[in-house]
């Protein structure tokens, strides 16, 4: 027991030493981490936020099959969409003649993959809300579909803002994904959590531990990022209606 | 067709539910109409239908194709951007104006509804008058022929209904037609040239104002409207 302790106790010192002395091995992995995470993110919301915007005030035959698929995609598995995107990019897939399969290439494709969807959902909810309440009075100033969703998107900016830091928190944390397409090369397509994984498999706890604590202070910054938008939002917005509130 | 709008013969249906049934109504220049009746009586279907914002399941409206239109509602949705910036962006969506023109025309619109020094500030953090004022600059820098007004002051306490009924009387005054839905038949007796009165989705009543408010000709014309009128002035 006391041996365990000691190991225990040895762990967190060497993985605090990891961190506050940025092991550049570690550094290199969270970096990677980043820039891959922030790429999907970056292709994922762009792409996202536009089509939810659209799907919020469009209305046509077919919406509500469209709808179901969105939100039906909410709940992919991380492995489904890492298994999808390996067979389209292996040598005999159709995408494979680009050579991106384990590469960091793979891996931002099939991370934009698994939040496209939350993006696109989670705009879709917030501008259809907006949309049902008040679009007829932009519809009564002349706002075609595509002016509408522009202007309840930007409108919506701070709740949008809400989303992009949700769709990247999904996408830095996930494992399954790019685990499979990335194939967790050590110096080249190793990340976050493919190295917290493989680390914890082979004994090396200290790096996984020291990884770990970073991935959380990320997921945390981001949850108190997104606490902030909201008050901001809050003092920015709808004073009259707290007024009332308040009174 | 004659006068700025003419429903004929008009059913509006959402699904199951009918909101208004063989409405035939027409809105000359310069009138001042006020639609009233109970809660669900089709009040806010008929002015989107005369807008524009809801199309009849059945019948026609027509509109003069000249005669520009607007539209005040009971809450206004305004922008998380500065005053001048909501007018604005309302003349700038209509087209054929910059928009520094459009700014420039949109001081002007809140200079006459009295919000010119309230330029810069965020539009949501003025107060439900000032908004409606607001919504109202919005409407008057459009210059329409016809203004639609949702029951404009159903939010608002005293004061703010006395400014925008202020700002109501100076439009019609200036040749603008209004044609507003209202629950407050003191407001329809200072401002409506004429009342409809619509009960489950049927035109009951249309009268001048003076006749509707004379017990005996309202009771030729409508026993449930006179019975409406008298219950709303107990």
């Amino acid at each position: 027991m006391r041996l365990h302790m000691e190991s225990f106790a040895a762990t967190v010192d060497r993985a605090w030493g990891l961190l506050v002395g940025l092991d550049a091995h570690l550094v290199q992995i969270v970096a990677r981490s980043l820039v891959v995470s922030g790429s999907a993110c970056t292709i994922a919301c762009t792409l996202g936020l536009a089509m939810g915007a659209w799907l919020g005030i469009a209305r046509f035959r077919g919406r509500g099959a469209v709808l179901t698929v969105l939100n039906t995609s909410l709940a992919l598995p991380s492995v489904v969409v890492g298994l999808v995107v390996y067979l389209l990019l292996s040598r005999s897939g159709p995408l494979g003649f680009m050579g991106w399969l384990f590469s960091l290439k793979a891996m931002v494709v099939a991370q934009t993959i698994l939040v496209l969807p939350v993006a696109a959902a989670l705009t879709r909810q917030v501008v259809e809300d907006v949309e049902s309440n008040s679009g007829e009075q932009l519809r009564s100033l002349g706002a075609g579909v595509a002016m509408r969703a522009l202007l309840i998107a930007w409108d919506e900016r701070y709740a949008l803002l809400t989303v992009v830091i949700a769709c990247f928190g999904r996408a830095i944390a996930e494992v399954g994904a790019v685990m499979v397409v990335g194939g967790n090369m050590e110096g080249f397509t190793r990340v976050m959590t493919t190295a917290i994984a493989l680390e914890t498999e082979k004994g090396d706890l200290p790096l996984a531990l020291a990884l770990g604590a970073v991935l959380l202070a990320v997921v945390l910054f981001l949850n108190a990022l997104i606490a902030v938008v909201r008050r901001w939002r809050l003092s920015t917005i709808d004073q009259p209606m707290l007024q009332e509130i308040a009174a | 067709m004659s006068g700025l709008i003419q429903a004929r013969g008009v059913d509006v249906s959402f699904g199951r539910v009918r909101a208004l049934t063989a409405v035939d109504l027409r809105i000359a220049r310069g009138e001042r109409v006020a639609i009233i009746g109970g809660n669900g009586s089709g009040k806010s279907t008929l002015l989107r239908l005369l807008h524009g914002l809801v199309q009849p399941s059945r019948g026609s409206v027509l509109r003069d194709g000249h005669a520009r239109q607007a539209m005040l509602f009971q809450r206004p949705y305004l922008l998380r951007a500065s005053a001048i910036n909501n007018v604005a962006i309302g003349l700038w969506l209509r087209g054929g104006v910059s928009w520094a023109e459009a700014r420039g025309r949109a001081l002007l619109s809140l200079g006459r509804v009295g919000l010119g020094a309230h330029s810069q500030r965020n539009a949501r953090a003025l107060s439900g008058g000032q908004q409606q004022r607001l919504a109202l600059a919005r409407a008057w820098s459009l210059a329409p022929d016809v203004l639609f007004l949702d029951e404009p002051t159903s939010n608002l306490d005293p004061h703010g209904k006395r400014e925008v009924e202020a700002l109501m009387e100076e439009f019609a005054q200036g040749g603008m037609t209004l044609v507003f839905a209202s629950h407050n038949l003191g407001q329809v007796k200072r401002l409506a040239s004429r009342v409809v009165y619509l009960e489950e989705g049927r035109v009951l009543a249309d009268l001048s104002v003076q006749s509707f408010f004379d017990r005996e000709v309202l009771g030729r014309t409508s026993h449930d409207a006179a019975l409406f009128v008298k219950g709303e002035l107990a």
